[in-house]
C-alpha cells in the first residue's frame, strides 16, 4: 500500500493550512485524517506527512510521541478508553476494569485475538459526574455499571 | 445560598446551543451592544474590571486587567485563544458549557476579541471532546450565517474569525505556554514567562488566552452590569461560577453559585449529601492539583479564592471531588502521582524525575512494600520539586503529595509501616532458615 492521500483529502489538508499562518500548525489535524485514513501513524505515514508540510520527519516523529491519541500501533474495531483517575476511581472504575479484563481476556494495552477489542485506561475524561467514564472510539459512556458494560460490550458488532 | 442561573439557565433550556434558542432567550444582545454602541476597547475592559470576574481555568488572574495588558500600538496581528483543553482531573465544567452554551461562549469570544482588537481566535479543544467539537462547530457556521462572526459583523466593518483547534491527549497543553506551543504545530513544552502571552504569544504576535467559562461570563456582565456581577460575590472574588461535584455525592454535577457559598451547601445541599447515609473524609477542593482538605476544614471553608487561599489550598478549577469515610487515601494519592508523573512533559529534571519517584515510592506503599522511610522521602522530593521548574505543573504534583501526607499521616503511616513489617519480617525469617 502507497502511502498518499486521494485527491479529495489532499484537498481537505489545504483547507487545514488555511487556517493559520504557518503550515506547521495543521500537524494535528493532518495526522488525524492520516490516522482516519491509515488505521495507525507507521514511520511511512509520518514521512507522508512530513512531506505535506514542509517539515523534516523527524519533527513529525516527535510529535506523533508526544501526543497520547495519535496511535503508535493498530489497535481493535473498538478502542475501549477506561477512565480510572480520582473520581471514577472513588466510584468504581476498579472492578470495571476487572470485569472488562475477564470478559475480553484482555490486559490494559491488549488486543482481543479477533482484533475487535483493545483495551486501554486513561486520564480523566472530563465527565467525572457521570463517574465511572470510559470512551470506545468517540462516543462516551457514563455512570457505567458491571451490567450496563455486559450489555453495552455485548451489543457492539 | 441558593444557586444562581447565568450560565447554567442554558442547561436547562431544550435546544439551547441552537442560535435560534439562544435568540430566544437574549442570546447575542452583549455583543450587539458592544459593536453597534461602537464601545472603545477601553470601555469594554473597564467594564470587565469592574465587574471583578477573575480567570475561572485554574489561575484566578482578573480577566480585564489581563486585556489590559496587550499592546495599544501593536502592529500586526493579535490573537485570542480559548484555553477549552479541560483535562485537570475532576473537571467537566467547560464541556457542560460548550454543549448546552456554545453560542454563549461565542459572544464572549467577540466581546472579548473587540477588546484586543484581534481578528482570528482559536479555540484549543482537548481530542477527546468529540461532542462539544461539533456542537461548537456547528455554532460557529450559524453565527457566521448571521453576521455575527466572520466578516463585518453586526454590519460594523470589523471582522472576528473563529478556528477550532483540536488538541490530541496531552494535560500539558492546557498550561498556557505549552497550549501555543501546540497550537503552532509543535509538542506542548511550556515556555518560561516572561515575556508574558500578552506581549508575545501565538506566532510572537500579543495574546489572550482565558479559559471557556471566563469568556462565557463576559456577555453577563455587559447584559446585567459589572456591579450586578461583582455584588454577588465577596470582596475581591466577583460573581458566581460553576463548581464541579464529583465523587461520592447523591447528585453529582455542575452548580452556579456565588463565590463565598459555604462549601458544607454546595455538598451537603446542592450536591445532596454524601452516599448511602455515610460520613465525609475529605475534599479536594479544584482538580486534583489542589491541596486536599480535611473534613472538618471542607465543613468549615467559603468558596471564594480568598477563603481557601487562607488555608493554604485553592479554588482552582472548582472541580470538587468528595471523598467518603471508605475512601483510601493512599491509593488516591497514588493514582494522582501517577497521572502527573504520565503528563509531565519531561523538560525539567526535578519534574521529570521527582514525578517518576513519587508514583513509584506510591506504587511500592500501595503494594504493601513501602517502609517508613518512604513518607519523608515523599515529602523531600516534593519539596525539591516546588519552585524550581519551568511550569506550573511541577507545584501542581507537589502539592497533593505534601498535603494528604501532612494531613492523613496515620493512615499512611499504617500502609507504609506494613512493608516495614513485611520486609522486616521476610529478613527474619531468612535468618532463621
Ligand atoms: C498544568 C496546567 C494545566 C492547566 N490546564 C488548564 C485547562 O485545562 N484549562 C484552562 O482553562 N486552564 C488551564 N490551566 C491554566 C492556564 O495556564 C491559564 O491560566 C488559563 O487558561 C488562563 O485563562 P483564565 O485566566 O480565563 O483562567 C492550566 C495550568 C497548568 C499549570
Ligand atoms: S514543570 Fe514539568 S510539565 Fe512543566 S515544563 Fe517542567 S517538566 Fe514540563
Ligand atoms: S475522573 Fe474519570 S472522567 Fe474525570
Amino acid at each position: 500500500m502507497s502511502v498518499s492521500f486521494p485527491e479529495k483529502d489532499r484537498k481537505l489538508v489545504e483547507e487545514m493550512i488555511r487556517h493559520y499562518p504557518h503550515k506547521k500548525s495543521a500537524i494535528g489535524d493532518v495526522l488525524y485524517l492520516a490516522q482516519k485514513h491509515f488505521g495507525y501513524i507507521t514511520p511511512e505515514v509520518e514521512l507522508y506527512v512530513a512531506s505535506l508540510l514542509d517539515l523534516p520527519a523527524s519533527y513529525v516523529h516527535q510529535v506523533v510521541t508526544f501526543y497520547s491519541m495519535y496511535l503508535k500501533k493498530p489497535v481493535g474495531k473498538y478502542l475501549i478508553m477506561l477512565c480510572d483517575n480520582v473520581s471514577c476511581l472513588l466510584c468504581g472504575a476498579e472492578d470495571l476494569l476487572g470485569r472488562i479484563k475477564e470478559k475480553l481476556g484482555i490486559e490494559v494495552g491488549e488486543t482481543t485475538q479477533e482484533g475487535k477489542f483493545t483495551l486501554w485506561t486513561v486520564e480523566c475524561l472530563g465527565a467525572c459526574e457521570q463517574a465511572p467514564v470510559m470512551m470506545i472510539n468517540d462516543k462516551l459512556y457514563g455512570n457505567l455499571t458491571p451490567d450496563k458494560l455486559d450489555r453495552l460490550l455485548d451489543s457492539l458488532e | 445560598m441558593p444557586q444562581v442561573k447565568l450560565i447554567s439557565r442554558f442547561f436547562e433550556i431544550e435546544n439551547s446551543h441552537r442560535l435560534r434558542v439562544y435568540e430566544e432567550n437574549g442570546g447575542y444582545s452583549a455583543a450587539r451592544k458592544v459593536v453597534t454602541e461602537n464601545w472603545e476597547p477601553d470601555k469594554i475592559i473597564n467594564t470587565v474590571k469592574a465587574s471583578n470576574l477573575r480567570g475561572l481555568g485554574g489561575a484566578g488572574f482578573p480577566a480585564g486587567v489581563k486585556w489590559g495588558f496587550v499592546p495599544k500600538d501593536h502592529e500586526g496581528p493579535k490573537y485570542l485563544v480559548v484555553n477549552a483543553d479541560e483535562s485537570e482531573p475532576g473537571t467537566f465544567k467547560d464541556r457542560h458549557v460548550m454543549i448546552n452554551a456554545p453560542h454563549l461562549l461565542l459572544e464572549g469570544v467577540i466581546i472579548a476579541a473587540l477588546s484586543i482588537a484581534a481578528k482570528d481566535v482559536y479555540i484549543y479543544i482537548r481530542g477527546e471532546y468529540w461532542e462539544a467539537y461539533h456542537v461548537l462547530e456547528r455554532a460557529i457556521k450559524e453565527a457566521e450565517k448571521a453576521g455575527y462572526l466572520g466578516k463585518n459583523i453586526f454590519g460594523s466593518g470589523h471582522s472576528i474569525k473563529v478556528h477550532i483547534h483540536r488538541g490530541a491527549g496531552a494535560y500539558i497543553c492546557g498550561e498556557e505556554t505549552a497550549l501555543l506551543s501546540s497550537l503552532e504545530g509543535f509538542k506542548g513544552w511550556p515556555k518560561l514567562k516572561p515575556p508574558f502571552p500578552a506581549v508575545k504569544g501565538l506566532f510572537s504576535m500579543p495574546t489572550i488566552i482565558n479559559n471557556v467559562e471566563t469568556l462565557s461570563y463576559v456577555p453577563i456582565v455587559i447584559e446585567k452590569g459589572p456591579e450586578y456581577f461583582a455584588g454577588l460575590g465577596v470582596e475581591r472574588s466577583g460573581g458566581a461560577r460553576l463548581f464541579g461535584v464529583s465523587g461520592h455525592v447523591n447528585r453529582p454535577g455542575v452548580y452556579e453559585l456565588p463565590l463565598g457559598t459555604p462549601m458544607r451547601e454546595l455538598i451537603h445541599e446542592h450536591a445532596g449529601g454524601i452516599r448511602e447515609g455515610r460520613s465525609l473524609k475529605a475534599v479536594i477542593p479544584g482538580g486534583t492539583s489542589c491541596p486536599v482538605l480535611t473534613a472538618e476544614e471542607a465543613e468549615k471553608v467559603n468558596l471564594d479564592f480568598d477563603s481557601l487561599a487562607e488555608i493554604d489550598s485553592m479554588l482552582g478549577s472548582a472541580g470538587v471531588i468528595v471523598m467518603d469515610e471508605t475512601t483510601d487515601m493512599v491509593k488516591v494519592l497514588c493514582r494522582i502521582c501517577k497521572f502527573y508523573s504520565f503528563e509531565s512533559c519531561g523538560q525539567c529534571t526535578p519534574c521529570r524525575e521527582g514525578t517518576g519517584w513519587m508514583a513509584r515510592i506510591m506504587e511500592r506503599i500501595v503494594s504493601g512494600n513501602g517502609h517508613y522511610q518512604d513518607l519523608d522521602d515523599l515529602l523531600d522530593i516534593a519539596s525539591m520539586i516546588g519552585g524550581n521548574t519551568i511550569c506550573p505543573l511541577g507545584d501542581a504534583a507537589a502539592l497533593p503529595v505534601t498535603s494528604f501526607i501532612k494531613k492523613f499521616r496515620d493512615e499512611f503511616e499504617a500502609k507504609a509501616s506494613a512493608g516495614s513489617i513485611t520486609a522486616a519480617s521476610s529478613r527474619l525469617s531468612a535468618e532463621e532458615l
